[in-house]
């Protein structure tokens, strides 16, 4: 059996810095997969190639057995709004729609009807704590509501993939335990993979295992972890 | 650790008898080494010599060993004492992990020392997934919650310690050596 999305020989700059330099890796339905390793090390553009958001400068990134760098722009755009879900290191809502119009927001992209997608989308700020906020915009929220508002916006199309970039850094423990308690459970109901950008080692524990990066490169040892030089 | 405050403690709700005892210091505290029946009757015998504890009476039914005990005044201001005390944050660092560092510095190398923090860290990442599993699992109780959050606090405090002292193996080398 094939993996669900697997990426080879990731290569890919900025410029003249190299940020990943020929990654292998490769991710199971239903897996939690930790992406870890010190500041700079190419997590951030890591997830950005594998949910074809940045394009490779070398290599391929295989979902489902589709090689999507050769897709256009329009169809990796329809595929994160169908079969992925993104949640970045900092919230990212639209500052003009209240919360609750923020999470329905992916739904009625996806052509669900208005009020099925209200109530979607109040259904996982409920689940996320954030319900009381559901007529707020960003803007009257702290950083840490915005995130949970964004985990509800990345969940609500029960995606087969959730890419997260340190998705509790802005979040107290408990919160934050919260929002993992949340991702782990869809993972484990059902069968959506996770690839979980974090320096956090109790953060990194909810996952099945970790890929450790350092220099762009993977860590076999797994030592790059929280370690600058 | 005292069992012999948890054991007060668990009588300051009322007499019970051993067995009783032993099942729930091991309920309350999950994840702390079970207590043994000998144990519990070993230390009941010494806070009833101390004045803390006192028979309360047999149960006729059943088992062997049915003397119920219950807390006396003075177990209850001992226990109060001891409640009020603040513990000394870890005087001396006592860890078999610093040790073998060093000991792996003086008796072999660098890389030996290497070695055996990367085997460490795998080895408590793994324990730490295994907590995180067990305390997010839908049927946990608060105090498996509250137990498992104690331990991976600490776990997470030696990982850190495994990561620096892994970046800082080649200098400490050339203190220990030199
Ligand atoms: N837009 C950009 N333009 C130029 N260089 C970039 C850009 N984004 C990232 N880089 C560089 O690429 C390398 C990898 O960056 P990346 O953001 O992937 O790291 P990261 O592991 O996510 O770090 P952090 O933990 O700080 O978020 C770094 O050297 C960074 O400076
Ligand atoms: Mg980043």
């Amino acid at each position: 059996m094939s993996a669900l999305l697997s990426g080879t020989g990731l290569v890919r700059g900025y410029g003249s810095t190299p940020a990943l330099r020929g990654v292998d890796l490769a991710i199971d339905e239903g897996e939690i997969v930790a992406v870890t390793g010190p500041s700079g090390c190419g997590k951030s553009t890591l997830l950005h190639c594998l949910a074809g958001i940045l394009r490779l400068d070398a290599g391929t990134v295989t979902y489902r057995e589709q090689d999507i760098g050769l897709w256009s722009e329009a169809a990796r755009s329809r595929l994160r709004r169908t079969d992925f879900g993104v949640l970045f290191q900092f919230g990212q809502l639209v500052p003009e729609l209240t919360a609750v119009e923020n999470v329905a927001l992916p739904l009625l992209l996806a052509g669900t009807g208005r009020r099925e997608a209200r109530q979607g989308a109040l259904g996982w700020l409920d689940r996320l704590g954030v319900a009381d906020l559901a007529e707020q915009r960003p803007g009257a929220m702290s950083g840490g509501q915005q995130q949970r508002c964004a985990t509800a916006r990345a969940l609500v199309t029960e995606p087969r993939v959730l890419f997260a970039d340190e998705p509790t850094g802005a979040l107290d423990v408990l919160t934050g335990e919260q929002v993992l308690g949340e991702i782990v459970g869809v993972a484990r109901e059902r069968g959506m993979a996770v690839v979980l950008v974090t320096h956090e080692t109790s953060v990194a524990a909810y996952a099945d295992r970790e890929i450790a990066l350092r220099d762009g490169v993977l860590d076999p040892t797994g030592l790059g972890l929280g370690v600058t030089r | 650790m005292s069992t012999a405050h948890v054991l007060l403690g668990l009588l300051s709700g009322g007499p019970r008898h051993g067995y009783d005892l032993k099942r729930a210091h091991d309920e309350r505290l999950p994840r702390a080494k079970p207590l043994a029946f000998g144990q519990v009757y070993a230390t009941l015998g010494r806070l009833e010599r101390d004045g803390f504890v006192a028979e309360a009476g047999q149960e006729r039914d059943g088992g062997p060993d049915r003397t119920s005990y219950t807390i006396t005044d003075e177990g209850r201001r001992h226990l109060d004492t001891w409640l009020s005390a603040i513990e000394p944050p870890a005087p001396y660092v006592t860890s078999e992990l610093f040790s073998k560092v060093v000991v792996a510095l003086l008796a072999a190398d660098a890389g030996r020392a290497r070695d055996f923090l990367v085997a460490q860290r795998a080895a408590h990442m793994s324990r730490m997934r295994e907590l995180t599993t067990a305390k997010s699992a839908p049927g946990a109780s608060v105090g498996d919650v509250v137990a498992a959050d104690y331990s991976i606090g600490h776990l997470e405090a030696d990982l850190r310690w495994l990561q620096t002292t892994l970046a800082r193996v080649a200098d400490l080398q050339k203190e220990v050596t030199s």
